[in-house]
């Protein structure tokens, strides 16, 4: 066998090489690579369109005024560039939807997994899911026709139109499903030997799902808290349309606020001159906000090895 | 009957059997071969037990009895309903939407079927062991004390611990390591934290499901040994595909099989009970000689 091959090596064709030529496997690899490069070059492309004209901002405009001082007034004759009142009013109003969303998401994804029927799961899941369907135009308007009105305004009357607490509130059940259904996942994904561990034990279902399952699947909870309070950090629409458009340093949530992506949507979709130091602030806050979703996910990775590593 | 013991049958069949025979009988405690033929003192007591998920009656018409400070071996080939029977005893089933017990399934004379009786008071006196060892993803120490923080008993965590610990056999190979994952054990450690974990809430009975399927044979002789000495103070009822381990371990064995009925449905039932010794040397139903010489199943 061995001396054929051999001979018909010798002999010039060798049985073994490829006769017929794949085409699609080369197709495919190219259609893929360039997938691939798109979203890297996109990525890339958004850096460098923030990064330059912040820089050119920040040639302008001293880091340590635009981080440490509390006025914000870009479009005034005497313009100031204190970015603290957006920090203020970003963090504020994430904080309440944070608030609102862990409990609620949390609560519903532990219902879901652990106490829900089949039937009642099959229902609920998808109806909850339809909330996350929702465009956030839509949110905004509910927050400030409704909630501020009906809802806010009786409680505390000296409320104004524009307000932390409402976007806050309303973004938190925005944010509900995202944190639910990945939560839930997450705990549908622990398997059913640990509970039936527990509840030989004596355990009630309460002490399972809270000192059994929600322990284990903690590493996917936390994945879903951080994705959560991401997109509330990210949210635009709600907090243009109910909180206001006034850069207020101040922790009252009763009051009107700007947070950094509803000055970014403001000044953008306004008259403001290509070029001008207005222009680039804007970028300067873009940056700012993407460096703070970037140390967020950051955290959020190092939390999510950390319990992979003391549980696996 | 009589084909079944047919002297010219094929060699090698009856070299098999022989062997199988053999082996069985040869392993057998000595200590635990002396128990009496009838209970002393009756912990389970199951009168006409059929088990339904649903419409399928997978378990039907069990009647037996369960002896206190015995190691009760159920064996069986696979799908005759030793894990539903066994479930049955610590109110495991419940957790499984549509399953069903009929018939009466008595600890120390009171029906655990009854409606006042509350599952989680059972499954505090009624331990279980699993197949897979399915520790918490806590540390060790977390591990056995589980059972007593969520019963609120006022103990000394700490001499629990270690007393558990010791009594599983495994306190010397973790002593140090308390605080380290238990994730980190091997499997037959594994196995034991659950045994210490089960005990540490201080039950009267402890159900052990293929508590060795996954476990090298090593692992299993530290267990088997583990479970003669625990035998002491608790009552254990173990399920095993093993024949030799029920040989080595029980003191009673309970031989179950699937009958097929008229509409093709198979539904467990008991087919002998009684003293190892005799079910291994000389079984009075030929479908558990069968089985024990390794012709079916
Ligand atoms: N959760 C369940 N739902 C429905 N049928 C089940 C369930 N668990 C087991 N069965 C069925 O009950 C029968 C007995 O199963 P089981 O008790 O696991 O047998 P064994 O432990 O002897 O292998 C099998 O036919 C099995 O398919
Ligand atoms: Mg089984």
């Amino acid at each position: 066998m061995s001396g054929q091959s051999a001979s018909s090596v010798a002999g010039g064709l060798n049985p073994l090489r490829q006769t017929k030529p794949r085409y699609g496997e080369a197709v495919i690899r190219g259609v893929l690579t360039l997938a691939a490069a798109v979203s890297l070059f996109t990525t890339f492309g958004i850096v460098i369109s923030v990064l330059i004209p912040s820089l050119e901002f920040f040639a302008e405009i001293s880091i340590l005024e635009f981080l440490f001082t509390t006025t914000w007034t870009p479009l005034f004759a005497n313009p100031q560039y204190g970015v603290l009142p957006l920090i203020t009013g970003t963090l504020v109003i994430t904080v309440i939807a944070v608030l609102v969303a862990i409990p609620l998401g949390l609560g519903s994804a532990i219902y879901l997994s652990e106490y829900a029927s089949p039937g009642a799961r099959k229902v609920l899941k998808p109806t909850l899911e339809v909330l996350a369907g929702i465009p956030t135009v839509v949110f905004g308007f509910f927050a400030l026709e409704f909630i501020t009105q009906y809802v806010l305004k009786p409680i505390f009357p000296s409320i104004q139109v524009f307000n932390a607490l409402s976007a806050g509130l309303v973004m938190g059940i925005m944010i509900i499903p995202t944190i639910a259904s990945l939560s839930e996942d997450a705990m549908a994904a622990v398997p059913s030997g640990l509970r039936d561990g527990a509840y030989a034990l004596g355990a009630t279902k309460r002490q399972t799902a809270l000192r059994v399952v929600v322990p284990a699947a903690l590493s996917g909870i936390v994945a879903a808290f951080v994705l959560g309070i991401s997109r509330a950090i990210g949210e635009t629409m709600i907090v243009t349309i109910a909180a206001g458009l006034q850069p207020n340093m101040t922790l009252n949530p009763l009051q009107g606020m700007q947070t950094m992506t509803s000055y970014i949507a403001a000044a953008g979709s306004g008259d403001v001159p290509t070029g001008s130091i207005e222009y680039k602030s804007i970028f300067a806050v873009g940056l700012l906000l993407f460096a703070i979703t970037f140390v967020m996910n950051m955290i959020s990775i190092r939390l999510v090895r950390k319990y992979r590593q003391a549980y696996q | 009957m009589s084909e079944l013991h047919d002297p010219n049958a094929p060699q090698a069949t009856s070299d098999l059997s022989n062997t199988g025979r053999m082996d069985v009988s040869a392993v057998l405690d000595e200590g635990r071969a002396s128990v009496p033929d009838s209970i002393r003192e009756v912990v389970f007591n199951l009168d006409d037990v059929h088990i339904f998920y649903g419409d399928f009656e997978a378990v039907s018409d069990v009647t037996m009895q369960i002896g206190k400070n015995e190691i009760t071996a159920f064996i069986g080939p696979s799908g005759c309903g030793k894990s539903t029977l066994l479930r049955s005893f610590n109110r495991m089933n419940d957790l499984i939407p549509g399953a069903r017990v009929e018939g009466l399934l008595a600890y120390h004379g009171f029906n655990i079927y009854a409606p006042e009786v509350d599952p989680i008071e059972v499954r505090r006196r009624i331990g279980m062991v699993f197949q897979k060892p399915n520790v918490f993803p806590k540390s060790i120490y977390e591990n056995v004390a589980y059972g007593p923080k969520v019963n609120g008993m006022k103990v000394n965590m700490d001499d629990l611990v270690e007393d558990c610990l010791t009594r599983a056999a495994l306190w010397d190979e973790v002593k140090d390591d308390l605080k380290k994952s238990a994730y980190a054990l091997s499997g037959g450690q594994q196995q034991r934290l659950v045994i210490a974990r089960c005990i540490a809430v201080k039950p009267e009975v402890i159900l052990m499901d293929e508590p060795c399927a996954s476990l090298d044979p090593i692992a299993t002789a530290k267990i088997e040994d583990l479970m003669k000495e625990l035998a002491a103070d608790y009552t254990i009822v173990i399920v095993t595909h093993n024949m030799q381990q029920a040989a080595r371990v029980s003191d009673r064995t309970a031989f179950f099989t699937a009958d097929v009925d008229a509409k093709g449905v198979r539904h467990g039932r008991l087919v002998e009970y009684g003293p190892t010794r005799s079910i291994f040397t000389a079984p009075n139903e030929p479908r558990t000689e069968d089985y024990i010489s390794g012709r079916f199943g």
